[in-house]
């Protein structure tokens, strides 16, 4: 197999500056190294964190493997939408990204992928022309390479402040999806906290295989919109992941503990060497 | 006209609906039903008619004319079947080499648990990786609202016209005005700000044309509307699939405004 990794220029690798979570359950502060620790649970009361992008990749990739690709992206205000311009300051300082997503190649289990993790804390990870171009890019390397996509997906859906413009990705990221796919190439996505809008109506129910983490919230329409527009009452486990498996919408729910295992046997499957 | 006054003009309710419009433009018409997989949304109007001499594939939304006919329709709202439906009319068009036409009014998918349940998401994430890799030529028009997601499971198209007064949005701007300002009061800022106008969809990239707008001679718009989606069709029609795939692929890869450096340190 070729190698993918090849004239990759080295990114930042892993965010090692230290940084904090809040508990959304128990309001109480943790440090990233206690979350590292803990599998990004709350040491306090036990409850599932969302887990920040560059995070994400160093918990599947095999220690030393990701390369980052497209790390000098990042979100313009051209709209000039009121606030926008402040939004992305602040969440580029609070997380030292430049875009709600991380793309790149790694290894996990030895077997060789591009990936891209959506990180929440940068407004909400929707997906807007800094996101879609990433994902669209990621999408025709790995064509180019011939190398499977994980995608792990969270996201307030498309972001309104770039307007029309944000629409357009989803469009953009399923053209390449499907250049992908038609090149007989895998597609596995991980739906994570929260998974909704413009990206479940896209690239987040586009995998050929759809994996989704215990307890992620994964829909379409806002729970609270449904709620005013159809005065309907919901049940508790509407819009969840074992929701999404009851209705036959994804294939598997995956603990965290058991994703780096279960990812690289999938890739294996499809890799080179499944074929003989 | 700003850009609250014409997201008025569109949603007005003596605007010609999606069936006005298949009336107006496609002769000797076979309505087709069902999705073949959980049932019927009458939302979407969908069958085989002639434009001019050309058989095509009609697919479109519809609001409804009265009252118990937007009930029926959910004002204009699909449900996964009706997207569903619409994705079954578009391979049979492929499978016969009939272009697709499509005509979007829509505030937005359908909102609710029905929906969820029977998977709204995926039903507009398939139509958007299927008209990709569709192998006929689509066209599309926005004849009045084209609102979010819902909008585009029909729009991934060839060539895409807005009438007039027609908007197209990532958001409702009541919706936006309501996250943004926390006040639905506000929509006419939204509007303003989230730029819906048929010329911003041009400026954008994201339509090919406007399509003005005299619903006082419907007759004789419909007749230029046909002359003008005839001529297109003429011309892509005699296109080979595999450019005329390639070009649907950039002309949506195309779209984006971003900043880019090579620099990464932080």
């Amino acid at each position: 197999m070729r190698n993918p990794f090849r004239h990759l220029p080295q990114g930042r690798p892993f965010g090692n500056e230290e940084y904090e979570l809040t508990c959304p359950s128990c309001r109480t502060v943790h440090r990233r190294s206690e979350l590292l620790t803990s599998g990004f649970f709350c040491p306090s009361c036990g409850a599932m964190l969302r887990i920040p992008a560059r995070d994400r990749i160093r918990l599947l990739a095999d220690e030393g493997s990701f390369a980052e690709l497209n790390a000098g992206i990042s979100s313009l205000d051209f709209l000039g939408f009121p606030g926008y311009r402040e939004k992305i300051d602040k969440a580029r300082a609070a997380t030292g990204e430049r875009s709600a997503v991380v793309t790149g190649v790694m290894r996990v289990e030895g077997q060789p992928c591009a990936v891209y993790a959506m990180d929440a804390r940068f407004i909400m990870a929707s997906m807007g022309a800094a996101v879609g171009e990433k994902i669209t890019r990621l999408f025709e390397y790995a064509t180019k390479m011939r190398l499977p996509v994980l995608g792990v997906t969270c996201s307030g859906g498309a972001r309104m402040q770039e307007g029309i413009v944000s629409l357009m990705q989803m469009a953009k990221c399923s053209g390449a999806v499907r250049r992908h796919g038609d090149n007989g190439l895998l597609y596995m996505v991980l739906l994570t906290d929260p998974t909704t809008g413009g990206v479940t109506a896209s690239i987040a129910m586009q995998g050929d295989i759809i994996l989704a983490e215990p307890g992620a919230l994964v829909g379409f329409a806002g729970r609270r919109v449904i709620e005013q527009t159809t005065g309907a009452t919901l049940p508790p486990d509407f819009q969840t992941s074992e929701f999404l498996q009851n209705h036959g919408f994804v294939d598997m729910l995956l603990p965290r503990a058991e994703q780096k295992k279960t990812i690289g046997l999938l890739l294996r499957q499809h890799g080179k060497e499944a074929a003989v | 006209m700003t850009a609250y006054e014409k997201l008025k003009a569109a949603r007005a309710s003596d605007r010609p609906k999606g069936s006005d419009f298949v009336r107006g433009l496609f002769r000797d018409r076979v309505e087709l039903c069902g999705d073949r997989r959980y049932g019927e949304d009458p939302s979407i109007v969908a069958g085989i008619g002639y434009l001019g001499d050309r058989a095509v594939t009609y697919i479109a939304i519809d609001k409804g004319a009265d009252m118990a006919d937007r009930m029926k329709k959910h004002f204009g709202c699909p449900m996964p079947e009706g997207y569903r439906k619409a994705l079954r009319l578009m391979k049979q068009a492929e499978k016969f080499h009939r272009p697709v036409i499509c005509l979007i009014d829509t505030l937005g998918a359908y909102c609710g648990a029905e929906g969820e349940e029977r998977g709204q998401g995926l039903a507009i994430a398939e139509n958007l990786t299927e008209m990709m890799g569709l192998r006929t030529p689509i066209l599309s028009v926005v004849i009045g609202e084209g609102g979010s997601g819902g909008a585009l499971a029909l729009g991934v198209a060839d060539r895409v016209y807005m009438l007039e007064n027609a908007v197209y949005s990532v958001i409702t701007p009541d919706g936006c005005a309501s996250i943004i300002w926390k006040d639905a009061g506000r929509v006419q800022d939204a509007a303003e700000c989230l730029h819906i106008t048929a010329e911003d969809m041009v400026s954008f990239g994201v339509a090919e044309g406007i399509i003005r707008e005299d619903f006082g001679a419907f007759d004789r718009m419909c007749g230029q509307m046909r002359t003008l989606l005839s001529r297109d069709l003429g011309v892509l029609c005699a296109r080979p699939v595999k450019r005329l795939l390639a070009e649907r692929y950039r002309r949506f890869r195309r779209i984006g405004i971003y900043e880019e450096s090579e620099a990464i340190e932080h």
